[in-house]
């Protein structure tokens, strides 16, 4: 609990994750904003289509989390942080629990922002969370962006680097997923168990047949597992990520 | 007490730090001198356990660093005065490393008010000078009340108030029976601030000993002799055993002070034109000791200019 409080005060005190919050607020609601203002008849609202900015809130939080651990290596308060807790695994564990908490909590805000003012710009549309598909396709949101926190993090604990680090992640994020597919055969069958789509599975798979079609949406993943066990291996490659950088870091001179 | 035995650290093909063993002692300042370059950063940072040694090992009164508990109230370090964060406020920084060790917060006031810091406690620390930001790793190090604390070069690009201010600060700490490290590349420094001396060269022991001793031992105490009947001051001289030296129309006597080189003067009826003690620096007595350690030769009259210069 020492160790929480202790990244808690470093996280608030500085100014980055303020920021980051504000901007992921900004992006994802916007958007729905957008969406919510452009539903005509023909393309009716839905739960699901408020959602549609997540993927740019995603970029956002893990701009965010990978920063909350570069920058203690540029400046080199990482070294003060050994130096202060010598068990290099707890410190950073604390710091991936602290991070992966402000995360989940901006996708919540994030996702029930969007479905907010989805619901008010567009009061004639039932949009209440009823199926087990909308409350995923929004509260889903919070797991999702805690789940990639850590993943960012975890890349931030090997690369060190706030530049290295961050495009790293939005290049695999927003490139290699999807340029996977390009290749011939075996490209699409790797495609959907790789982490991300998994992810973008768990909210928008399974949807209601009572949903509006599939293009006013999301896109839809190709994977082909359940929702909640593509959720589980997404979690399973941010264990796995952060496992190895425990190892790393703690092999490494600080 | 800080004990460092067969201390080892290999980067790729160099050795930065080689078989360095060392102890020291409670309740004094302790120098840690070496040229740039020497190892004296990589040691501390192996004694705080940030850096693992390639061999041997750092205890801290019988322990490795990673095994105490709550260390920042065994061990202060100012191992870098930058290792802060810009944003973050001077208090906001104290504030989690008390945390991190279960120090009373109203701690952070009481260091902070000793480092003369505390009306700019809430100021952002990246717009310090360095005076400031060393003052706050002080700060920081004295968190815990530790009785071991270690600095690396605190004086460095401080104007001579901040110096004297340290120097004295050392010396209280000492005085309180506390364990102080203190590492420099100035021997001038380091004659004025430290009790004891641990002096390395490329990463290897030169020598352990009180700085006294070392001052006295490195330079070489000579007395020039000018005088009208040198050759019979001479054969007197030699007599005695001390080494003699001509330089010039003048003689360079070594292993006899001023005083009793008067008497035999006066005893053999040589009248003297001069009689001067000659006392070597201490850089160059640090020079002579470490210069063939010294990693980056720059010729050794630009390196004496250099050290001189407080560079």
């Amino acid at each position: 609990m020492t160790l929480l409080a202790v990244e808690r005060i470093k996280l608030f005190t500085t100014r980055s994750p303020w920021w980051c919050t504000l901007i992921a607020l900004g992006v994802t609601v916007g958007f729905a904003a957008l969406m919510a203002g452009t539903a005509e008849a023909d393309v009716p609202m839905t739960v699901s289509a408020s959602q549609f900015g997540y993927g740019f809130g995603l970029v956002v939080v893990m701009v965010m989390a990978a920063l909350a651990v570069t920058t203690e290596y540029r400046f080199s308060t990482i070294r003060a942080t050994f130096q202060a807790i010598p068990n290099r695994s707890a410190a950073l564990l604390a710091k991936t629990v602290v991070v992966a908490l402000l995360a989940g909590v901006i996708g919540l805000l994030a996702a029930f922002g969007s479905w907010g003012v989805a619901t008010m710009m567009t009061p004639d549309v039932d949009l209440a969370i009823n199926t087990a598909f909308e409350w995923r396709a929004v509260a889903g949101v919070g797991l999702v962006y805690a789940i990639a926190a850590v993943v960012a993090v975890a890349v931030g604990i090997l690369v060190r680097h706030s530049a290295g680090a961050i495009s790293l992640l939005l290049i695999y994020t927003n490139l290699v997923e999807n340029l996977v597919t390009l290749i011939p055969t075996v490209g699409p069958k790797i495609h959907q168990w790789l982490p991300f789509n998994l992810a973008h599975h768990f909210l928008t798979g399974n949807p209601d047949p009572t949903g509006r079609p599939d293009q006013f949406g999301p896109g839809l993943s190709d994977a082909t597992v359940g929702p909640w066990p593509a959720v589980a291996i997404f979690a399973g490659f941010g264990l796995l990520m952060l496992l190895i950088s425990l190892v790393v870091a703690n092999r490494r001179d600080a | 007490m800080i004990e460092a035995v067969g201390l080892t650290k290999r980067y790729g093909k160099t050795l930065a730090v080689d078989n360095l063993s060392f102890t020291v002692p409670t309740g004094r300042v302790t120098g840690f001198l070496g040229p740039n370059g020497a190892g004296k950063s990589t040691t501390m940072r192996m004694i705080l356990g940030l850096d693992a040694p390639t061999g041997g090992s750092a205890l801290i009164d019988g322990k490795h660093y990673r095994d105490l508990h709550q260390p920042l109230r065994t061990v202060g370090a100012l191992l870098d005065a930058k290792w802060v964060h810009p944003n973050r406020s001077a208090r906001a920084h104290l504030q989690w490393m008390a945390k991190s060790n279960k120090i009373n917060p109203k701690r952070v006031d009481e260091v902070l008010d000793i480092v003369g810091l505390t009306s700019v406690a809430n100021k952002r620390a990246g717009g310090f000078s360095l005076g400031m930001s060393q003052r706050l790793g002080i700060a920081a190090a004295l968190l815990g009340d530790p009785q071991v604390l270690l600095f690396d070069e605190p004086v460095n690009g401080l104007d001579p108030e901040g110096i004297l201010w340290i120097r004295k600060f050392m010396h209280r700490l000492a005085e309180e029976g506390r364990t102080v490290f203190v590492s420099s590349h100035l021997l001038s420094e380091m004659a004025l601030t430290a009790q004891e001396l641990v002096v390395i060269g490329r990463g290897k022991l030169i020598s352990q000993t009180s700085t006294e001793d070392f001052v006295a031992q490195a330079t070489e105490n000579t007395v020039r002799v000018r005088s009208p009947h040198l050759s019979a001051l001479r054969t007197a001289l030699g007599r005695t055993g001390v080494s003699l030296r001509d330089e010039g129309d003048s003689l360079v006597v070594t292993g006899m002070d001023c005083a009793e080189i008067g008497e035999l003067a006066a005893s053999t009826g040589a009248v003297l034109h001069e009689l001067s003690p000659q006392r070597g620096s201490l850089e160059e007595a640090f020079m002579q000791l470490t210069g063939d350690s010294v990693e980056y030769h720059a010729g050794l009259a630009e390196t004496i200019d250099l050290v001189a210069a407080g560079k």
